[in-house]
């Protein structure tokens, strides 16, 4: 990689008591890239995570986003250096309507009427314009998981960082994510974790492999997921 | 086992269930397909009576349910793994099973030791918080929980969700086993085919509130099939 | 596009009601009627500045009381040693306001949780109350205003028309004052929810974590919205005082519950609701008590396990459900 890294992690580890679960992870994206995180459930991936989006301060190590260490900052100022983070579990303002959502994550960024036509723009793009006026908490899961993910490049973050975005969709819906996604790939760094392979084969080209809170592997996606290793801790004997 | 007549559910004003009946027997495990939105989960939700029936009827093991309270379904020996999980993440996982045992009809220490049994990845993390587990663990968890109330019939809302694939197969193995030790009967709202396949005696796709087809499970693990038989379904 | 003529139509319509019944109102009801409900506005504006900070904020403030008695106290003691109340007015929202923020820092910034935050609020209350209850001797004075411990300050000068400290305003024009603050305070929070900042501030309320992912700063979300939620307390502190007098009760745990109760019972969530709330309950505590065989509150706690039970999200939004469902009726089944 010739490009300048835009995120860029040494030796970052997170203990909770006596748990380590991520332990002295180096790790650098380039600007632009597009890395799938796979892992064991429990490799640290989520932590990981979240210590990038400043839910969790590390608890040594530095994290450098775009030449600011920003390991120990708060979420929201982290979001405005250009971060947005899908988490796991969807986090969206059920009591709200699907409008309301996305408008708030662009109004962050842009003024009221640039937020406006951002999230119209979205809701078209995301497909679902059809439930603007629906308040999220009605939505099935993967429709909420679709509208997380509306807010989180609602307002153009240069690194998105998406927590299982295709968990609960549909084969044809998963394809349409995937597709979503690269289109996303073109102009910001993405990192992706998921655990549904085929949705992986659909989008990676590199992929990092967590496993016991340490990268295991690192490259291509072929060559990762044929290797032994990856199989014996992660893939079992499926066929991907 | 589990006959379900006409059945209708709204949310708020939205209509979501619009008619749905089936039957399962004993030891069969049924599988649902579908879009999201089209109603996969209300339907559990409703079989389970956290959401109100508007018209129709649930009969299980020859009992009109249709009006019962969740707790006295639950006792009846209908357990149910909602999708998110839905752990205790402040009690260890030991305190997490303890409280599935509640309905058992058990002592709880048998209960715990069969469930460590079928789960032998729980066995390293008993002590841990439910909230310090990864997702997949969680997963692994809420089901074993459901477990150890030893009911007759499960309603589970993807199973999949967030789990390693080594794991998932892991899964279809410990399903296959309770099938067979237990006679479990299965209802599986379920988004990866390979899973569902492995494990549904028939398949069923749900469209805006009503079950429009049957599906040969086989198909499923056939791409060509999918594609042919189901594509725009799922 | 309806909906906004509807809102529209509504907006105007409680402007010009508002108006008209706060010249009304005094023309026709007897002076003790008019002072009874000026009272009982200052109190649904306390009650409004609790809908506000709980309602849209999220947060749960068991003490909203410390800035009401904050605010009365400030008014009169800034009235009685200026001799004239026009400079009181500002005092009595920016005391209670500034100590708002010293405590909404320690506690949005120490990252409280809703639990504790309900317990700090509280006990800052009572020990304002215990506070202010000790300050009977003649060395408790703050200029020519006397603190007068469990006695408060007897006399709270009225308003008077201003610059001019001698020129006592007449309760009927105190009461069109009273009807015009609350109408304006309501107006500024319709206003407030429907900025930038009002719609966060309920994102806020409806999930922090991702309001923070979004990178919107919550701690000086809440913080502001307590602050300006304990300077709409401090200004109906005032409208009381000059109404009826200060002193330490107006700390006391039957204002702090009172309030919690009125929003309860009007309507969480919503801005109508508490002020609707407020007054109604107010009227019948007041009839309860004319009767004699029953303690009011008792009844009060007795109204409010019921509305908890039976109408959960309190008295507007009930009546706005009847409302939309009769005119449904009227125009004949399903059309909107």
């Amino acid at each position: 990689m010739t490009v300048a890294p835009i995120l860029e992690i040494r030796k970052l580890t997170k203990r909770f008591g006596g748990v380590t679960a991520v332990d002295g992870v180096d790790f650098t994206l380039a600007d632009g890239e597009l890395r799938c995180l796979i892992g064991p459930n429990g490799a640290g991936k989520s932590t990981f995570f979240n210590c990038l989006s400043g839910q969790l301060a590390p608890t040594s190590g530095a994290v450098h986003l775009d030449g600011h260490d920003i390991s120990g900052w708060p979420s929201h100022a982290i979001a405005r250096l250009g971060v947005g983070i899908k988490t796991q579990v969807p986090s969206v303002f059920d009591g709200l309507e699907v409008r309301e959502n996305v408008w708030l994550a662009a109004r962050r960024r842009y003024n009221a009427r640039e937020a406006k036509e951002r999230c119209d723009e979205l809701l078209t793009r995301l497909n679902i314009q059809s439930l603007a006026a629906h308040m999220v908490g009605e939505l099935a899961h993967g429709q909420r998981q679709l509208v997380e993910i509306g807010m989180v490049i609602a307002s153009d973050p240069r690194l998105i960082l998406l927590d299982e975005p295709a968990a609960g969709m549909s084969r044809d819906e998963v394809a349409r994510l995937a597709a979503l996604i690269s289109e996303i790939a073109r102009e910001r760094s993405l990192i992706v974790v998921d655990h549904d392979m085929r949705f992986i084969r659909m989008i990676a080209e590199t992929v990092t492999v967590f496993h016991q809170g340490r990268v295991l592997i690192e490259g291509e996606v072929d060559k990762v997921l044929a290797d032994a290793m990856v199989k014996d801790v992660y893939l079992g004997k499926q066929v991907v | 086992m589990l006959e379900v007549r006409d059945l209708k559910a709204n949310y708020g004003q939205i209509p979501i269930l619009d008619g749905i009946s089936m039957t399962i027997a004993e030891g069969n495990t049924v599988g649902v397909l579908g879009h999201n939105g089209m109603g996969k989960t209300t339907l559990l939700k409703t079989i389970m009576g956290l959401v109100r029936a508007t018209a129709g009827h649930v009969r299980y093991l020859g009992q009109d349910i249709t009006d019962k309270p969740v707790h006295e379904r639950n006792q009846m020996g209908i357990g149910y793994v909602p999708q998110g999980r839905a752990i205790f993440p402040s009690l260890s996982v030991r305190d997490n099973l303890r409280m599935g045992c509640a309905v058992a009809p058990v002592e709880e220490k048998a209960a715990l030791e069969q469930a460590l049994a079928t789960f032998p990845r729980l066995a390293p993390l008993y002590d841990r918080l439910g909230g310090t587990l990864s997702g997949g663990e969680q997963q692994l968890l809420a089901l074993a929980r459901c477990l150890c109330g030893m009911p007759k019939l499960i309603l589970l809302d993807e199973p999949t969700e967030g789990v390693q694939p080594s794991i998932i197969e892991e899964l279809i193995e410990i399903m296959r086993n309770l099938k067979q030790s237990r006679a479990l009967t299965v209802i599986l709202v379920e988004q990866n085919l390979d899973f569902i396949a492995a494990l549904s005696n028939e398949v069923h796709v749900i469209q805006k509130g009503r079950l429009v087809r049957q599906v040969e499970p086989a198909h499923l693990s056939d791409p060509a099939m999918v594609d042919e038989f189901i594509g725009t379904f799922v | 596009m309806r909906a906004r003529r509807w809102r529209l139509i509504g907006f105007l319509a409680l402007l010009l009601g508002g108006v008209a019944f706060a010249f009304g109102f005094p023309a026709f009801a007897s002076l003790h009627a008019t002072i009874q409900l000026t009272n009982a506005l200052a109190l649904a504006l306390f009650a409004l500045s609790l809908a506000l900070v709980w309602g849209f904020g999220g947060i749960l403030c068991f003490g909203q009381a410390a800035f009401f008695g904050l605010g009365a106290y400030a008014y009169a003691i800034a009235a009685i040693n200026f001799g004239d109340t026009t400079f009181a007015w500002p005092t009595a929202i920016l005391v209670p306001a500034a100590f708002a923020a010293a405590l909404g820092y320690f506690m949005f910034y120490g990252r409280l949780s809703d639990v504790y935050l309900g317990v700090v609020t509280l006990t800052v209350t009572l020990i304002l109350f215990q506070l202010f209850n000790s300050t009977a001797g003649p060395e408790y004075r703050i200029g020519d205003a006397r603190l007068g411990g469990f006695n408060g300050i007897p006399s709270t000068p009225p308003l008077n028309v201003p610059f001019d400290g001698r020129a006592y305003l007449s309760p009927e024009s105190i009461f069109v004052i009273a009807v015009l603050v609350l109408l304006a305070a309501l107006f500024g929070c319709l206003w407030l929810l429907r900025t930038r900042f009002g719609r966060v501030l309920v994102s806020i309320r409806e999930n922090p974590l991702r309001a923070e992912l979004l990178g919107y700063d919550v701690r000086v979300h809440k913080l502001a919205a307590f602050t300006i939620g304990g300077g709409m307390a401090g200004l109906a502190g005032l409208l009381f005082a000059q109404n009826v007098l200060v002193n330490p009760a107006l700390f006391s745990l039957l204002y702090t519950a009172q309030v919690i109760i009125w929003v309860i019972v009007g309507g969480l969530g919503t801005l109508v609701g508490p002020i609707l709330g407020s007054i109604g309950l107010q009227y019948v505590m007041a009839w309860l008590g004319t009767l004699g065989w029953i303690n009011p509150n008792l009844a009060l706690g007795v109204i409010l396990v019921a509305f908890v039970l039976f109408v959960p999200r309190g008295l507007w939004p009930l009546l706005v459900k009847v409302v939309t469902h009769g005119r449904r009726l009227v125009r004949g089944n399903g059309t909107s």
